[in-house]
C-alpha cells in the first residue's frame, strides 16, 4: 500500500526548517507521497525513516528488462488488480520454447517463421518477444543449438537447461543477448543464482508452493541475486490462474517485496487452440511472460490481439489524427466516407475500403476517440460536428461532387447533416463488412 | 514467517438462473440449463462457491442465414438451408445442451415473418427438439414488440429465456414474459449504468431479478473486446459486493461479433480461433451463458471449459 502525505509526514523530523526547499515538513511530505520530489532534500532524515521512505517509492512489482539491445522489452511494474482500476502497463512478453533435440533443419525453419511472426492491428505493430531453447539431449548438442539461434534470430533469448555446465557454456556464448536463465530451484538455486549474478542475467525462480517460492526469492535476494521472474510451474489451468492472482495480490496489496516480481506461465498443451486459449487466460490474469510452442501465424496474431486488447489504456482510446485520408488512386470522383477518429472505427472502414479496391477519401472526425455510437451519443459525431469537419478538412478542393456517406449506424442524422453541410447524404452500411458491396453498388 | 494467502470472501451472490422446464415443472423439455449462483470471481474456485460452469448454446436461425461467411455455412452443410433440420444437427450431432434462435425472418428486410407465423415456426422447433431455447428477435424495435409476445405465448411454461428487452423499449416482453412463465435478457450498450437501470425497470414491473440475464453487448477479439471485457469485471464486483440489481448472469453473443471481423474471413482456422478466443477471454470476465456459431469453436470451448472445472465441482 502506498504511503499517504500524513503517513510520511510522521516520519519527517516536524521541524519545518525550510532546508527541503518547501515551507514546512507537511508540504514536503504531500509532494513525497506524489513522488515529485526525492526524499535526499531533506538533510534530517533518519535513516530508518529513510530506508521506510526508499522502500515505498519503488514499484510494488519489480520492472524486469529481457534480452538487449533493440528487441529488448520490459515486463512488471503492475499497479492494479483490474485494467479499469487505471490500466495494465507493460504487456506480457509472448515467447516460443524450441527444444534441442529437433534437427538444424527445424530449427532454422521454426525461427525464420517465427522471426516474420509480425502484424499490424489498428495502426499498432504487433510482434513476439523471445525464443526460450530447451535442454532435453547432452552439453554439445546444447550448445550447438544455442549457436544456431544465435546465428537465426534477433529475439532476447531464455536458456532452460538443467545441467549448470552445459548452462554455463550456454551463457558465455549469448551473454552479449543477455538470456533469462531458467530456472532456480531449492536444489540448485546457490549455484544457478551464482552464475546469474556472475553475469547480471535475469533469472527465473520456481516453486510449486508459493510460500517456497518466497523463500528463495529470499535466499536469491541474499546472494545479491534481484533479476527475477517468478514461475509456479505447470498446473492445471484454474491452478495455475489462481497462483499468478495469487501472486499479483501478495505484491500490490500485502506489498509482500519477495514475491513483487513479474510471473511466468509455460502452456503445454499440443492443440493450438487450447494453447491459444491457455495463452489467452495467462495474458488476462497477469502473467509477465507467456511461453507457447505453436508458430502458427493464425493462432499467435490472435493471441497478440487479445495482448493488445487487455493492454490498451481504458482512459486513452486508441486515437488517429482526425483529417481527410485518401486510398488508393483517388480523383476528384472518388467517394467520401465519414467515420470516427476511434482507431478501430477507422482501421475497419479502412481495410474495407482497401478490400473494395475502390479509391476513395476516408474523413475522420474528431470525437476524442469514441465509437461511431458513443461519439454520437456524445454529440461529438452529429450534424455540427461533421459540417465543421467538412469545412476544414479540405475535402471541397478535392473532389467536384457532393456526396457523403455516413455510416448506417446515424442514418438519423441525415437530414439535418444534408441541411447544415450541403452535402447530399447517402446512408451507407452499418457495419463495415458492408462496404465493399456498397462502394461496388454506388459505382 | 508462512505467506499468507490474500482471501477475498463476498457478501454478494450471482442469481441463479434455470432456463428449460421438464415435465414435471410444466414444460416439456428434456433437460434443463442452470447458470449463475457463484460467490466468487471467475475462476477464483478457493475463495466461494461455483456451482453452474459457463455454457454454450448453438446460434440457430428461423431461416437460412444471408450474411454468414462460408467458413461458417459449410460447418453445417445442407441442413443449415432448413432450420429444422439445422436445430437437430446442432443437439444430435455437436451434442448442443440449449439453442438460441434468432427469429431473423420476421425482420421487415428479411421476409418480414407474421407472429402467427414466428410462433408456428417456435411450436414446431419445440416439438422437434427437447433442449431448452433462448428466443431472440431480429433487432427491429417495432416488429419485435409484435413477435416476441407471439412466440412467448407458443413457448409458454417452457421456461425459454427471450430477448432482448433495452431501455426504451421492455414493457412489451417484461409483460409476456411474465404471463408465460419465461425469463428475460437485458440488453445494455456496453454502460453499466444502464444494465442496473434496466434491471430496475424489469423487477419494478415484477419479474423477479431471478429471472433476468443480462446482455452486456461485447466487441470481438481486436473489436472492443476490452471494453466488454471491463464492464463485465466492474459488474460483477459490484454484484460480488451485494449490489442485487447487478448480480444477474451474463449472456453474451459471441459467434454473432467473431464472424463480423475480418480475420474470420482469412482461413477457417483463423475464424475458429477467434471466436473461440472471444469466448474463453470472456469467460475470465465472467459470462455464464455463450452464444456460438462454429461447431468446432464451440467443441474447443467446451473443452476449455472442461479443464478449467476438472476436479472443481
Amino acid at each position: 500500500m502506498a504511503l499517504s502525505g500524513l503517513d510520511i509526514y510522521k516520519l519527517l523530523p516536524k521541524t519545518n526548517c525550510r532546508q527541503c526547499g518547501f515551507a514546512t515538513c507537511l508540504a514536503f511530505a504531500m509532494q513525497l507521497a506524489k513522488k515529485t520530489v526525492a526524499i535526499e532534500k531533506c538533510p534530517f532524515i533518519s535513516p530508518e525513516a529513510k530506508s521506510i521512505l526508499e522502500a515505498q517509492a519503488l514499484p510494488a512489482i519489480k520492472l524486469i528488462t529481457l534480452g538487449s539491445q533493440e528487441s529488448k522489452f520490459d515486463i512488471g511494474n503492475e499497479t492494479v488488480m483490474f485494467r479499469h482500476e487505471e490500466k495494465f502497463r507493460n504487456p506480457a512478453g509472448v515467447g516460443f520454447i524450441i527444444e534441442d533435440g529437433l534437427s538444424d533443419t527445424e530449427i532454422r525453419e521454426r525461427l525464420r517463421k517465427i522471426n516474420q511472426l509480425k502484424f499490424e492491428r489498428v495502426g499498432q505493430q504487433l510482434s513476439v518477444n523471445l525464443v526460450a531453447l530447451k535442454q532435453n539431449k547432452d552439453a554439445s548438442r546444447y550448445l550447438e543449438a544455442v549457436k544456431l539461434l544465435l546465428d537465426n534470430t534477433t529475439l532476447p533469448m531464455m536458456l532452460m537447461s538443467k545441467d549448470l555446465a552445459a548452462l554455463k557454456q550456454a551463457v558465455i556464448i549469448s551473454q552479449e543477448r543477455k538470456p533469462l536463465l531458467y530456472s532456480a530451484q531449492q536444489e540448485n538455486f546457490a549455484q544457478i543464482g551464482a552464475l546469474a549474478k556472475e553475469f547480471q542475467l535475469p533469472l527465473v525462480v520456481m516453486a510449486q508452493d508459493i510460500d517456497q517460492l518466497r523463500r528463495l526469492t529470499k535466499e536469491l535476494n541474499g546472494l545479491g541475486v534481484n533479476e527475477l521472474i517468478l514461475d509456479t510451474g505447470i498446473k492445471p489451468l484454474a491452478d495455475k490462474i489462481w497462483d499468478l492472482t495469487q501472486l499479483r495480490r501478495q505484491a500490490l496489496k500485502r506489498s509482500n517485496r519477495a514475491l513483487g516480481y513479474p510471473t511466468l506461465a509455460i502452456v503445454e498443451q499440443t492443440d493450438p487452440y487450447l494453447e491459444a486459449m491457455e495463452a489467452g487466460a495467462y495474458i488476462a490474469k497477469y502473467a509477465g511472460l507467456v511461453l507457447i510452442k505453436g508458430w502458427s501465424s493464425w493462432e499467435v496474431l490472435s493471441i497478440l490481439t487479445l495482448r493488445q486488447n487487455i493492454y490498451t489504456d481504458p482512459q486513452k482510446p486508441l486515437q488517429i489524427d482526425p483529417k481527410l485520408y485518401s486510398v488508393g488512386q483517388v480523383n476528384r470522383d472518388s467517394p467520401v466516407l465519414v467515420t470516427t477518429n476511434f482507431s478501430l472505427s477507422y482501421y475497419t472502414v479502412l481495410g474495407e475500403v482497401e478490400a473494395s479496391k475502390i479509391p476513395a477519401y476516408i474523413l475522420s472526425v474528431d470525437t476524442q476517440g469514441m465509437s461511431v455510437l458513443t461519439a454520437w451519443a456524445a454529440e461529438k459525431f452529429n450534424a455540427e460536428a461533421i459540417t465543421k469537419s467538412l469545412e476544414t478538412c479540405g475535402v471541397k478542393e478535392v473532389i467536384r461532387h457532393k456526396d457523403l456517406i455516413i455510416p448506417g449506424y446515424v442514418a438519423m442524422i441525415s437530414g439535418d447533416l444534408q441541411d447544415q453541410s450541403g452535402f447530399r447524404i447517402i446512408v451507407g452500411p452499418k457495419e463495415a463488412a458492408g462496404i465493399p458491396a456498397f462502394l461496388k453498388k454506388l459505382n | 514467517m508462512e505467506t499468507q494467502l490474500v482471501l477475498e470472501k463476498w457478501p454478494g451472490v450471482v442469481s441463479t438462473v434455470v432456463i428449460g422446464a421438464k415435465k414435471e415443472a410444466g414444460g416439456s423439455r428434456g433437460n434443463t440449463v442452470t447458470i449463475g449462483g457463484q460467490n466468487s470471481l471467475p475462476l477464483l474456485f478457493k475463495e466461494g462457491a461455483i456451482p453452474h460452469k459457463p455454457i454454450i448454446a448453438f446460434e440457430i436461425w428461423d431461416i437460412a442465414p444471408q450474411d454468414w461467411p462460408d467458413e461458417l455455412i459449410s460447418a453445417y452443410g445442407k441442413a443449415i438451408n432448413d432450420p429444422l433440420a439445422w436445430a437437430e444437427k446442432c443437439v444430435n450431432e455437436f451434442k448442443a445442451e440449449l439453442l438460441c434462435v434468432k427469429m431473423q425472418g420476421t425482420h421487415p428486410d428479411f421476409g418480414n415473418k407474421s407472429p402467427e407465423k414466428a410462433a408456428k415456426f417456435i411450436s414446431l422447433l419445440l416439438s422437434k427438439v427437447r433442449v431448452p431455447l433462448i428466443i431472440i428477435g431480429s433487432g427491429d424495435d417495432a416488429k419485435d414488440n409484435l413477435i416476441l409476445p407471439a412466440c412467448s405465448e407458443a413457448a409458454r411454461g417452457e421456461r425459454c429465456l427471450i430477448g432482448c428487452a433495452v431501455q426504451d423499449n421492455y414493457k412489451t416482453l417484461v409483460a409476456s414474459v411474465l404471463a408465460d412463465g419465461h425469463s428475460i435478457i437485458a440488453e445494455s450498450p456496453i454502460d453499466i449504468n444502464i444494465a442496473k437501470q434496466l434491471n430496475i425497470l424489469i423487477s419494478d414491473m415484477g419479474l423477479s431479478l431471478e429471472r433476468i440475464v443480462i446482455n452486456p453487448t461485447i466487441g470481438a477479439l481486436g473489436y472492443g473486446l476490452e471494453y466488454a471485457y471491463s464492464i463485465m469485471e466492474r459488474a460483477r464486483l459490484a454484484a460480488l459486493s451485494g449490489d442485487k440489481t447487478l448480480a444477474s448472469p451474463f449472456i453474451c453473443f459471441i459467434g454473432q461479433e467473431a464472424w463480423k471481423s475480418k480475420e474470420a474471413r482469412v482461413s477457417v482456422e483463423q475464424g475458429i480461433i477467434w471466436e473461440a478466443l472471444t469466448a474463453t477471454s470472456l469467460i475470465q470476465s465472467g459470462t455464464d451463458l455463450l452464444i456460438m456459431r462454429h461447431p468446432q469453436a464451440a467443441q474447443k470451448v467446451n473443452n476449455y471449459i472442461e479443464n478449467l472445472f476438472k476436479d472443481k465441482e
